[in-house]
């Protein structure tokens, strides 16, 4: 594992570069075929509504793939990652045109931990709204 | 009906291996428009002090969450799949999971609770490679919802 950043260049309340990141239908199609969930509700509309959604939703674990990208992207390193938890709070609405929707994702250091570790938390929004809560990554820096 | 809490430390048998190929790794991180270097490069990935390309931090779910089928489907256990959806999901990694790695996971059902006229199920699924060495441990919360519920997402 070998971080490009290191534990000392980093205090608390240091932020992350933001990013945004785009979901269309034809996402959650490659996502469903690539994660093996084939459940409906993220790419047939009729069935979405009929189970009382407001039309189809991506993947909670897709919306979760992409807020960890903040980290390993400062990172460098992917495996900085040592642990990575959040709460799916709110479903990130897709709806059927050539926008679809978009995840906002921020993240700052939020405490320096022992063993060069800190940790990270991750405020992912959609239309507004966090879609995620209780996003936390803890980071093994060099 | 309330699950029965006798279920609170049951584990199921590891899953057969799952082995983990580059080109599946390649594919999720297409899907997920991620282009690091360390998921696509063999090299990239050496340079990192990797025997092979790593997979992405959440690759792994599929693969536990496959594993925490047998507790979803456990019929004595009689949870409404179709009311069912995720609520928390935790990973605490080992080390990355790697091509060439062959994986099994034991799931263990953690807690049994009811809030709010939901069923909520703790499972925690301890993925090992083939040499028995830990890589990672993923935490599923899944939420039945009750009859009256709204809340939560798939």
């Amino acid at each position: 594992m070998t971080a490009k950043i290191g534990y000392d260049e980093v205090e608390v309340g240091v932020e992350l570069p933001a990013q945004t990141f785009p979901v269309t239908r034809a996402t959650l199609v490659q996502y469903a075929g690539a994660s093996g969930d084939f459940n409906p509700i993220h790419w047939n509309e009729k069935f979405a509504k009929e189970v009382g959604l407001p039309d189809v939703i991506a993947h909670g674990m897709f919306t979760m793939a992409e807020a960890i990208r903040v980290v390993t992207d400062w990172t460098g390193d992917p495996a900085a990652v040592v642990e990575y938890g959040v709460r799916f709070t709110k479903p990130v609405v897709v709806p059927n045109d050539d926008q679809g929707a978009t995840i906002e994702v921020s993240g700052k250091v939020a405490a320096k931990l022992d063993d060069n570790k800190v940790r990270v938390d991750l405020t992912v929004k959609s239309a507004g709204q966090k879609v995620l809560g209780m996003s936390r990554a803890v980071v093994q820096l060099g | 009906m309330a699950l029965d809490q006798s279920f609170v430390g049951r584990s199921y048998p590891p899953t057969d291996p799952y082995e983990v190929g580059r080109e599946k790794i390649r594919e999720f991180a297409e899907a997920v428009g991620d282009t690091n270097p360390a998921y696509l490069d063999p090299e990239a990935a050496k340079a990192l002090g990797h025997s092979d390309v790593i997979a992405p931090p959440t690759f792994v779910f599929a693969i536990s969450f496959k594993a925490a089928g047998q507790v979803i489907a456990d019929p004595q256990l009689g949870l409404d799949y179709s009311r069912v959806v995720h609520g928390d999901q935790k990973f605490a990694y080992t080390r990355p999971v790697r091509a060439g790695d062959r994986l099994t996971v034991t799931s263990t059902i953690e807690a049994i609770k009811s809030m709010a006229g939901n069923e909520i199920v703790d499972i925690r699924g301890e993925v090992h490679d083939e040499a028995g060495e830990h890589v990672v441990t993923a935490w599923t919360k899944l939420v039945a919802r009750g009859a009256d519920s709204e809340e939560g997402e798939a």
